[in-house]
């Protein structure tokens, strides 16, 4: 028994040692992984709220341009109110990528009043600078490009784990439940158009340039400029892409004072202007660091290496050797007749 | 010099049961394995939502959060008890080392099938052992090899019983000689991956409750793991004891549970030091079901430390089965809460387990009843039954 | 066999009409075939969004004497309004001028000129005091005291002053009347006011640039026939006419809704007959009723919109002559329509009795069985102490 505690409180010394190692090893590399950086090159979109008269013309274009199939009204919904559409989807979905949604209050007349008033908003992927979704899944089904920063997803990888769903802060990638080969959808910013020079069609068909497509460099000079503005002047809003040339005269908006996606979770290529706040139009407030960011470094910082899995081990194997030395082959009595009940 | 575990502590030589396997308690547990498997072929061929209630709000649900993460866990007291045996060389808890490595075997197989039904494109699962896919930044990569390493590892360890069974004693010799190697990797990945299923909830963010969001998830699922697997052996060995009409090894399960003291004591401290420097402790006691199930779960793990405080109680059989359950039962709900409410993705989302989900998930656990219940009856597990010689 | 010979055949309403004499005098008058008179009576009932069984009083209205004076009155103007009348066909103007009213006061279309006519006027309005309509196409100079506008050595302020007086309604036919139009542009030099500003009350309006004619006529025939104006909305615009937004009847609403824009005159989608909104389209914020009921009486496309060009609200103050012709409207989407997708839709299964039940029960079932054991358990472990070792 002695030498058995003194063998145990060696093991017990060493192991302490180590995790304490390797804790002030955690505890360097846990300062270590901070959020990513925007690619030079990202591009990206600009919603402008106060542009948006709620048209909803982006959404059959980018039905059509990702030939995605139209989205039933719910059953319920439709036996309630007799007037319901029948191709009206309430949110993104795996078959809806883009969605363009209503806040309305009291009477709702007054574009952008909070009180008695409406605003309309627009939900699709953020295409964030350091995605979760990217992080998360295990097989690199969802992969950001380095060069413009585009987060696209690979259904030849996924193995519809839906970590990506789960864990994405904006709710963004969806899934199909009702099918038994299903796959995971969202916007990809039309990145197949781009070969033949297109853009995202929900820019290129928005009559008020409330959908803009650009460089996110110039998507944010573009916001600093209308922000600077007086509200109520006149001024010339781009259209479609920035850069284009195609661009109208109309009124600036009254801005909040918030620009939605340029430090949520270390920052997104698309980016919100609205002229009401950002709470009632769904879009949750979010830290600066990436959720990304602290999932790795908790991994990295445990795994780094393998230096603590692989010190542990030979901590465990050393002692589990001395003691299942002589562990010797004991006789089996026959298995008793009939004997045991349930 | 060496204290060999098996010599310590003699005990009868483990030995099959016998008896019949098809009795009225496994044939009651084939019905909900039956319906389970009516449901899947639902699942397979309509997919997913045709049985489930899993929406893109709560794209994991009653499936993850039960058969894989509470299943693995209660299937730790296999890597427990090795680790208190081989590791600690605590001889005495040699005769528990069978049971509970048989136990976490299906419990484990039962939670990588889980997974298996989980998955929406479950044909390309080995895409997460293929070099070309792996992605080493998700931590569900990292949980996904070591479960499936550490079911091979746990196959490697139950061989033995196997070639003992089948009289294959040259292949038993050689293996022993290398098992060491397999037990020590066998400790060593339950640590790597239940505490990363408990990292898996760090990337939520703000998506969990501040009650459960923390740095310390790995920690505090590792501490809770360690304590339902050692509950699990307790219940198991109970059940035996009771319904195989056997000895309930007191003294054993006894200082097993006084381990499983310690472990709740750590994660209390833990847990609540966590939440007061995170300065979420007020959350706790403002009304809301994350609060709830967080102060239920503070009483039942705190339920081993006074119920089994003395020596006494530790003597008594219904206390020390208590006291399982409630760790038990403290640890179930910890992962609940965690996945499934204090998990919030944002306006508008519900989710309740569907009774085509329940019927799955209770399906698995007749599966492994019923498996635990053949393999005892089948293989050298439980020591050959004697009346109790040895003194108190 | 039209609908309308039909309806001659069969309804009681029109047997009547058969046997009226005021009827069968009223056509001979007119010249019309009784067909061509039920025609009329249709349209104008139509198009005041009354339903058919008016039809009777209307008719009666048009059938029946004596003549109401109406006084019209042309300050800043261009006579668009009276031109556009002159191209109405049912009925036509010498139909209404010569039978349905006395138009006692015309400055383009009657005979008589220079004083002759000043003093006609004030002789009709004298015999129909408290009785005459008074119509009023153009704007009223305000600007220094009026003077930019006089019609015989009165200024338009003056006549204004006299002939509302006594008049037992008040219209303002055209946009100019209405709220200014045109003259009013900015900078407006000679302070081009509406009727109602000038005469500090409300009046009735019938905006356009030009309006329809039969906005005007079936606003006069409703008066005749009921005695009371057709409802009216906060500028007095009768509802009938000016109650929705051009954009809310469009034919063109589905390329809106569905992204098909023009982008140029003469481009594909332009052939194609898509949404002029891109091209400037007031649409979206005028309130007028040219797509339903057209110009012109000559078929489809008989309005800007339909022959391609956008159209310029020139019913609407702050549009017409105000924003440019190409600027981008203003929707005005009153509310956003009750199916549009609102932030945070409730979504998902939820507990139900079924599974919360379910839940409950396995639980339960579980807690129970668990604590059976332990208590089993118990009682088994005291029988054994009990026992001699």
């Amino acid at each position: 028994m002695t030498i058995d505690r003194r063998n145990f409180l060696k093991l017990a010394t060493r192991g302490a040692a180590v995790t304490a190692a390797a804790s002030a090893g955690v505890a360097k590399v846990a300062e270590a992984r901070p959020n990513k950086q925007m690619p030079e090159e990202a591009l990206g979109l600009l919603f402008d709220g106060t542009l948006c008269i709620g048209c909803r013309a982006c959404m059959p274009a980018c039905k059509e341009a990702n030939n995605m199939p139209p989205e039933l009204t719910p059953l319920e919904m439709q036996k309630g109110d007799v007037n319901a559409l029948w191709d009206a989807p309430l949110d993104i979905s795996a078959k809806t990528l883009n969605c363009i949604k209503a806040y309305s209050n009291g009477t709702g007349e007054t574009k952008d009043a909070v009180v008695d008033g409406h605003a309309f908003t627009k939900k699709s992927c953020y295409h964030c600078v350091d995605p979760s979704c990217v992080s998360v899944c295990p097989v690199s089904a969802m992969t950001k490009d380095p060069v413009n920063g585009i987060v696209s997803y690979s259904v030849d990888a996924c193995i519809g784990c839906r970590y990506c769903v789960a864990s994405c802060p904006f709710g963004v990638p969806r899934f199909e439940y009702d099918s038994p080969k299903p796959k995971i959808a969202k916007c990809e910013l039309c990145k197949h158009r781009m070969a033949d020079g297109k853009y995202s069609a929900c820019a290129e068909v928005c009559p008020t340039g409330a959908t803009l497509y650009g460089k996110v460099k110039d998507l944010k000079a573009e916001i600093a400029r209308r922000k600077a503005l007086e509200p109520g002047t006149m001024t010339t809003f781009p259209r479609g892409r920035i850069g284009d040339g195609e661009t109208y005269q109309g009124r600036v908006g009254k801005y909040v004072e918030h620009v939605y996606g340029e430090k949520e979770i270390g920052g997104t290529q698309v980016l919100h202007l609205s002229g009401v706040p950002f709470e009632l139009l769904d879009k949750p407030a979010l830290p600066d660091i990436s959720p990304a960011s602290q999932s790795e470094t908790i991994q990295h910082g445990l795994y780094y290496g393998l230096i603590a899995p692989a010190t542990f081990l030979g901590i465990l194997v050393a002692a589990a050797r001395r003691n299942m030395r002589d562990e010797t082959t004991p006789t089996t009595p026959p298995p008793p007749e009939g004997k045991g009940t349930p | 010099m060496s204290a060999n575990a098996e010599h310590s502590h003699p005990h009868p030589a483990p030995a099959p049961l016998g008896g019949k396997l098809l009795t009225p308690v496994t044939i009651t547990f084939l019905i909900p394995i039956i319906v389970m498997g009516v449901m899947l072929a639902f699942r397979f061929v309509r997919g997913i939502g045709a049985v489930t209630n899993l929406n893109d709000g709560y794209p994991w649900g009653l499936w993850i959060a039960w058969d894989v993460v509470i299943g693995s866990a209660l299937a730790g007291g296999g890597f427990t008890v090795a680790l208190l045996t081989y590791i600690l060389n605590r001889g005495e808890y040699h005769p528990l080392v069978r049971p509970a490595l048989v136990a976490a075997l299906l419990g484990y197989m039962q939670a990588g099938f889980s997974v298996m039904i989980d998955l929406g494109r479950w044909w390309d699962f080995w895409h997460i052992f293929w070099p070309k896919y792996a992605q080493l930044n998700s931590v569900l990569f990292e949980v996904a090899l070591c479960i499936t390493a550490y079911i091979i590892v746990m196959w490697m360890e139950f061989m033995p019983v196997v070639m003992e069974r089948f009289g294959w004693k040259r292949a038993r010799e050689r293996l022993n000689k290398t098992l060491f190697f397999f037990v020590g990797v066998g400790v060593l990945l339950p640590t790597m991956h239940q505490s990363s299923l408990g990292t898996l909830l760090v990337v939520f963010g703000n998506q969990i409750h501040p009650l459960y969001q923390s740095k310390l998830l790995p920690l505090l699922f590792l501490t809770s793991t360690i304590g339902m697997g050692l509950s699990a052996v307790t219940l198991e060995a109970g059940v035996s004891s009771l319904g195989l009409k056997r000895p309930f090894e007191r003294e054993i399960l006894g200082k097993l549970l006084n381990v499983g003291r310690l472990l709740a004591g750590i994660y209390i401290v833990v847990r609540i030091a966590d939440l007061i420097y995170r300065g979420a402790i007020g959350s706790a006691f403002q009304p809301s079901l994350p609060a709830l199930t967080f102060w239920i779960e503070m009483f039942l793990f705190s339920v081993p430390l006074w119920l089994l405080a003395s020596q006494e109680s530790r003597k008594h059989g219904g206390k020390l089965l208590m006291g399982a359950l409630s760790l038990a039962f403290a640890g179930i709900l910890y992962r609940l809460s965690a996945f499934l409410v204090a998990y919030d993705t944002g306006a508008g989302w519900h989710y309740f387990p569907s009774l085509g989900e329940m019927a799955v998930t209770f399906g698995l656990i007749s599966f492994e009843v019923v498996g635990i219940i053949f393999a005892i009856r089948l293989l050298p597990i439980l020591p050959a039954a004697e009346p109790d010689t040895r003194t108190t | 066999m039209s609908a309308i010979d039909l309806w001659l055949k069969k309804s009681p309403l029109a047997q009547d009409l058969e046997s009226s004499e005021e009827v069968s005098r009223a056509i001979e008058r007119f010249g019309l075939t009784r067909r061509d008179f039920v025609q009329i009576t249709a349209t104008v009932t139509a198009a005041m969004g009354l339903p058919s069984t008016a039809f009777g009083a209307v008719a009666n209205a048009m059938t029946a004497a004596p003549r109401p004076s109406v006084i019209w009155l042309q300050f800043q103007e261009c006579t668009g309004c009276t031109e556009s009348l002159l191209r109405a066909e049912h009925p036509t103007l010498e139909k209404l001028i010569l039978e349905l009213i006395s138009l006692d006061y015309h400055e383009t279309l009657q005979v008589a000129a220079g004083h002759q006519a000043e003093k006609a006027r004030k002789d009709a309005m004298a015999k129909n005091k408290g009785k005459y309509v008074l119509v009023v196409e153009g704007a009223i100079p305000m600007k220094d005291e009026g003077i930019y506008c006089k019609i015989g050595g009165q200024t338009a302020i003056e006549l204004m002053k006299e002939c509302a007086a006594d008049a037992a309604a008040i219209i303002s036919i055209g946009s100019c009347a209405s709220w200014g139009g045109m003259p009013s542009t900015s900078p407006n030099p000679t302070g081009a006011s509406p009727v109602s500003k000038m005469l500090g009350k409300p009046v009735v309006t019938i905006p356009g640039c030009p309006p329809n004619p039969y906005n005007f006529l079936s606003t006069v025939v409703h008066f005749l026939t009921f005695g009371k104006l057709p409802d009216l909305d906060a500028k007095g615009r009768p509802l009938f006419a000016y109650g929705r937004l051009i954009h809310e009847n469009c034919e063109r609403r589905a390329h809106f809704d569905a992204g098909r824009f023009a982008k140029q005159f003469g481009d594909e989608g332009h052939r194609q007959g898509w949404c002029l909104y891109k091209l400037g389209c007031k649409g979206p914020e005028t309130y007028a009723n040219c797509p339903s009921i057209l110009f012109g009486d000559c078929g489809t496309g008989s309005w800007p919109v339909g022959t391609g060009h956008p159209c310029f609200g020139c019913t609407e103050e702050g549009v017409g002559f105000a924003k440019p012709i190409h600027s981008l409207a203003t929707l005005k989407t009153v509310t956003p329509p009750t199916h549009f997708a609102r932030p945070g839709e409730e979504q998902g299964q939820g507990a139900t009795i079924t599974t919360a039940g379910a839940a409950a029960v396995l639980g339960g079932l579980a807690i129970g069985a668990g604590m059976k054991l332990a208590s089993n358990l118990g009682k088994q472990d005291e029988k054994n102490q009990k026992k001699p070792e």
